[in-house]
């Protein structure tokens, strides 16, 4: 069980998520976005369709190829690279820091405290009945899961197989799946934490619900 | 009357006033404001008598002003008297211009759409002792006062379609078709039927609808209005507008506003005033034949004596369409001419003959209109010249086709016949007798036919298309530069070099498949026999008819720009041999715009291609729709060239449609869309309004390929996506199938 404390304390240290861009090919590199601090945006839209802030372009064979921001987040280093310049694939170009919302945290915290069950092939998944009243009407939190035990239904192609759970005991504290959406193959599904640190981790939630600063 | 109530109705007078004269700062408004506000304050104090005395005295001054400001008002006050929920609408007019009326289909928002209003409604007339009850069918866009699931009389396309059904239906029980245009526009949703396709199935029914329509407009938003606006008489009330784009939409065209940025309400004034919207403009354009003039700032539900007029005009209308196409009419037509609203009475139904008469006399009426609206600088002596070539292909048509193309046709249908019966008798002796001459030993073996060819598979022909020999090469393909396929991202495509891309490949990614914008000339030159085309009505020349600020510079950049007088080049060309006549709108002519010019062309074009036996293609290279600084003269040309397309189809002839890159809005929604054979070019984006204007209208944000042609396709907009490589041999298959045995014409 690894130790959610010292996570957070780690997190607060560094509250952010590095994001380096990188030049996809070898080109001529002109930065668009101004210097360290400039504050960028990502893709947005319903469908993601609008793109994020120009980076910079990359020129290769007259073709100027943008290169947006895939996070909001703040520049946080320039490469020191003058405009112009010929670069190689590959090659570091900037960092931005993303400052992690709320929400992105306790995924972390989750991802890396709990144990995570994934999805043994691509299908649909539901919880097997029982369970599955139980999560509708209780919660998932009420649900105690062991090793062997029954406890979905892939659906895929018109056949329904039922699969185990495999791993250590506990009760299933998020589900990552929604039913009738297809999840792909390794995707975690459920994730559990054995019952004695329940406490612990809801109280680490509630920390960083009340206490967790986010930052524009 | 009891004072408070009194002083209610004036402060429901003060606040429409308000509504309509909002934004502008007006004296009398202002004046209105203040002396109720002092009567307001002073009326408690006062003894009776005297109170009663002063608030006739201010009801008084509320007419006098009312009729002042009636005379103040400007284009953008009568669009905002046309949106007010006050307004009157469609069951107003049911309750109190017809005598009885049935609403079909719907119960207010229990509909298939609550914004199209069908009602089976009667009028009754007193003749001497004898009642006549006359029956019509009322169609039109119901907006409510003020009731939100209506769309506030934007349609959907199966609103539509439901009007459709029941114009259909009129039809068969010979009963006239009354219609109220009340939208802003039409829902630009683009589920099956597709909000385009539909307008352009309407038009094309309604051209040839054999029963008389009359339309009423109060507010026509361009392709919604058209949707049942097409009529053999259209009547408009004197504080409508009738207009191509709301004046708040062109503002936006003209401010060059994107991304939901609002325009300056001195712009959305100008333009208001530029589009020439109202019924006195269109009236001198000759797009309504009356107007019915309205109480002072409006009609408005309480307004009995207006619904008594409308009542007698739609009644005259319908009287004069019937007697102007019937045998008999003496001296009714004549009454009925000399004095709007004589009361004579008219059977409604039309025999055999006065329905041909009538259909005829509604295209003669559309074919006149917009006459003014496009330039032809020619002398008279070249027009004259034509004229009379035209007379002598008509003649010429009338005795090869006519005359004796009909005898030809019945002459070998029997030889046909008489040659698939002698088969039957012959085929069954001449088999022993085959069988017999095989076997002497001089006859020789007809076994020359090319097994091989006949047997083997087909293979992908890498002569021509592969080895870059395109007649017509891309000036693209000369730059050197490496271009970037869009789906990169999805597919993977990887950097192509644009001399290979634009010269070899046709514009086409070869990771993908994606087809990168060519120039329309590429077309020209790769799809039609070398040497083949043979312009025609180059002529004619797009006009600023509404005199729009500063749109002669733009049109003159225009035709510097492309070498083209207008959007629209019309050709007579050959494809394999198979001579063709061609509508080409290029979107490099104000991005493929239509107006009056354009439209004119294309009428002439199909009926050049009727006369001379011909079919029609039109190769839509892009267009964004109606010319809106043509205002109405714009919008005309849906039904114009609707009709036109159907004369021509209706005469035998074969029209395919052909889009490419991006084509929306009014062109696809009438005839462009009424074909029944439309294909696109793969990567075309169709539809009926661009992102932008459905995002402005319902609020929605739509995915990015929403348009695109693959969708169109499974909406069933279109009936096949082309590789441009392929275009030349998909047109001569198509001429070859749809056009059957004799290529061209049915």
């Amino acid at each position: 069980m690894i130790d959610v404390k010292e996570l957070l304390r780690e997190l607060r240290e560094e509250p952010y998520e590095k994001i380096i861009i990188r030049a996809p090919h070898s080109g001529k590199v002109e930065f668009v976005t101004g210097d360290v601090g400039a504050q960028v945006v990502g893709p947005s839209g319903t469908w993601k369709e609008k793109p994020g802030t120009l980076l910079v372009r990359l020129e290769r064979e007259k073709n100027k190829k943008p290169i947006f921001a895939p996070q909001k987040g703040e520049v946080m280093a320039l490469a020191s690279l003058d405009n112009g310049r010929f670069v190689q694939a590959g090659e570091e170009l900037m960092t931005i820091r993303h400052y992690l919302t709320r929400e992105e945290v306790i995924a972390r915290i989750l991802r890396r405290s709990l144990s995570l069950f994934p999805a043994p092939e691509k299908g649909k998944y539901y919880f097997v009945p029982d369970v599955d009243i139980k999560v509708k009407t209780k919660g998932s939190q009420t649900v105690h899961v062991e090793e062997g035990m029954e406890l979905f239904i892939l659906s895929r192609m018109k056949r329904e197989t039922a699969v185990r759970y495999v791993g250590p005991a506990g009760i299933i504290y998020a589900v990552y799946f929604e039913s009738n959406d297809s999840v792909d193959r390794d995707s975690p599904l459920i994730g559990v934490c054995p019952e004695n640190q329940l406490g612990q981790i809801q109280e680490v939630v509630r920390r960083v619900q009340t206490d967790w600063e986010e930052r524009d | 009357m009891d004072i408070e109530k009194r002083i209610q109705e004036l402060r429901d007078r003060l606040k429409y006033i308000q509504d309509i004269f909002g934004p502008d700062d007006n004296s009398n408004v202002a004046m209105l404001e203040a002396k109720l506000g002092e009567y307001v304050a002073r009326e408690p104090g006062l003894p009776k008598q005297e109170a009663v005395r002063q608030l006739k005295t201010l009801e008084e001054l509320f007419s006098f002003l009312e009729r002042k400001l009636e005379r103040d008002l400007k284009p953008m006050n009568k669009v905002r008297i046309v949106r007010h929920p006050q307004r009157i609408c469609l069951k107003d007019i049911l309750e109190n211009v017809y005598d009885n009326y049935t609403e079909i289909g719907g119960q207010d928002d229990y509909s298939i759409d609550p914004s199209m209003l069908i009602a089976r409604a009667y009028i009754t007339r007193r003749r001497g002792k004898k009642t006549h009850n006359q029956a019509v069918m009322v169609i039109g866009q119901e907006k409510g006062h003020g009731q939100e699931f209506r769309n506030g009389g934007s349609v959907k396309p199966w609103g539509n379609a439901k009007a459709l059904h029941y114009m259909k239906v009129a039809e068969t029980e010979n009963i006239p078709i009354h219609t109220y245009v009340f939208t802003p526009g039409s829902y630009p949703i683009e589920d099956y039927p597709g909000a385009a396709q539909q307008i352009a199935r309407n038009l094309y029914e309604m051209a040839g609808l054999k029963v008389p329509v009359v339309a009423v407009i109060s507010e026509g938003g361009s392709g919604g209005a058209e949707a049942i606006g097409l009529a053999d008489t259209r009547i408009m009330m004197s504080h409508g507008y009738y207009s191509v784009i709301s004046p708040e939409g062109a503002a936006a065209i003209e401010g060059r506003l994107r991304g939901g940025q609002r325009a300056e309400p001195k712009l959305i004034e100008r333009c208001a005033e530029q589009l020439k919207i109202t019924a006195d403009d269109n009236r001198a354009m000759g797009y309504v034949d009356w107007k019915i003039s309205e109480p002072d700032l409006g009609a408005r539900p309480e307004h009995y004596d207006f619904f008594r007029k409308l009542r007698k005009s739609v009644i005259a209308s319908t009287d004069e369409i019937v007697l102007n196409v019937r045998g008999l009419r003496l001296f009714r037509a004549i009454a009925l001419k000399r004095r709007k609203g004589a009361d004579v009475y008219v059977r409604w139904n039309l025999d055999a003959r006065a329905k041909e008469r009538l259909v005829w006399m509604r295209y003669m009426k559309y074919r006149k209109m917009a006459q003014d609206a496009y330039l032809d600088k020619r002398h008279w002596l070249s027009r004259g010249s034509e004229s009379v070539g035209e007379l002598l292909t008509s003649l010429y048509s009338y005795f090869r086709y006519d005359l004796f193309g009909k005898q030809h046709k019945k002459v070998t249908e029997l030889a046909e016949d008489v040659h698939a019966e002698m088969q039957v008798v012959v085929g069954r002796s001449s088999r022993y007798w085959n069988a017999l001459m095989s076997k002497l030993p001089f006859t020789k073996n007809k076994s020359d036919v090319n097994k091989e060819g006949l047997t083997s598979l087909s293979a992908w022909d890498d002569g021509e298309q592969n080895n870059g020999k395109w007649q017509y090469v891309s000036p693209q393909a000369k730059q050197d530069r490496a271009v970037t396929c869009p789906n990169a991202a999805v597919h993977g495509c990887l950097d192509q070099w644009a001399p290979d891309l634009f010269g070899e490949w046709a514009g086409v990614c070869s990771f993908c498949g994606h087809h990168f914008p060519m120039e329309y000339q590429w077309y020209l030159h790769n799809i039609f026999d070398p040497g083949s085309i043979y312009e025609v009505f180059s002529e004619i020349e797009s006009a600023n008819p509404l005199k729009f600020d500063g749109f002669d510079l733009k049109l003159d950049e225009a035709k510097r720009k492309t070498g083209h007088k207008c959007g629209c080049m019309t050709f007579e060309a050959r494809i394999q041999g198979t001579a063709v006549m061609v509508a080409l709108f290029m979107g490099a002519f104000r991005g493929g715009s239509v107006g009056a010019a354009e439209g004119e062309k294309f009428i002439r074009a199909m009926e050049r291609a009727r006369k001379k036996q011909l079919p029609f293609l039109s190769y839509v290279h892009g267009t964004a729709g109606i010319r809106i600084q043509e205002g109405v003269n714009g919008v005309i040309q849906m039904p114009r060239c609707t009709m036109a397309v159907r004369r021509y189809t209706e005469a035998g002839g074969l029209y395919l449609v052909l889009y490419d890159t991006n084509s929306y809005a009014g062109p696809v929604a009438s005839f462009l869309g009424c074909s029944p054979y439309q294909f696109a070019v793969r990567s075309a984006n169709i539809g009926f309004a661009g992102p932008g204007v459905i995002k402005e209208t319902t609020g929605m944000d739509i995915p990015p390929n929403y348009h695109n042609a693959f969708q169109a396709l499974s909406r069933g907009h279109i009936q096949g996506i082309w590789d441009r490589r392929e275009i030349r041999d998909n047109l001569v298959q198509s001429l070859q199938t749809m056009g059957g045995r004799n290529l061209y014409y049915r």
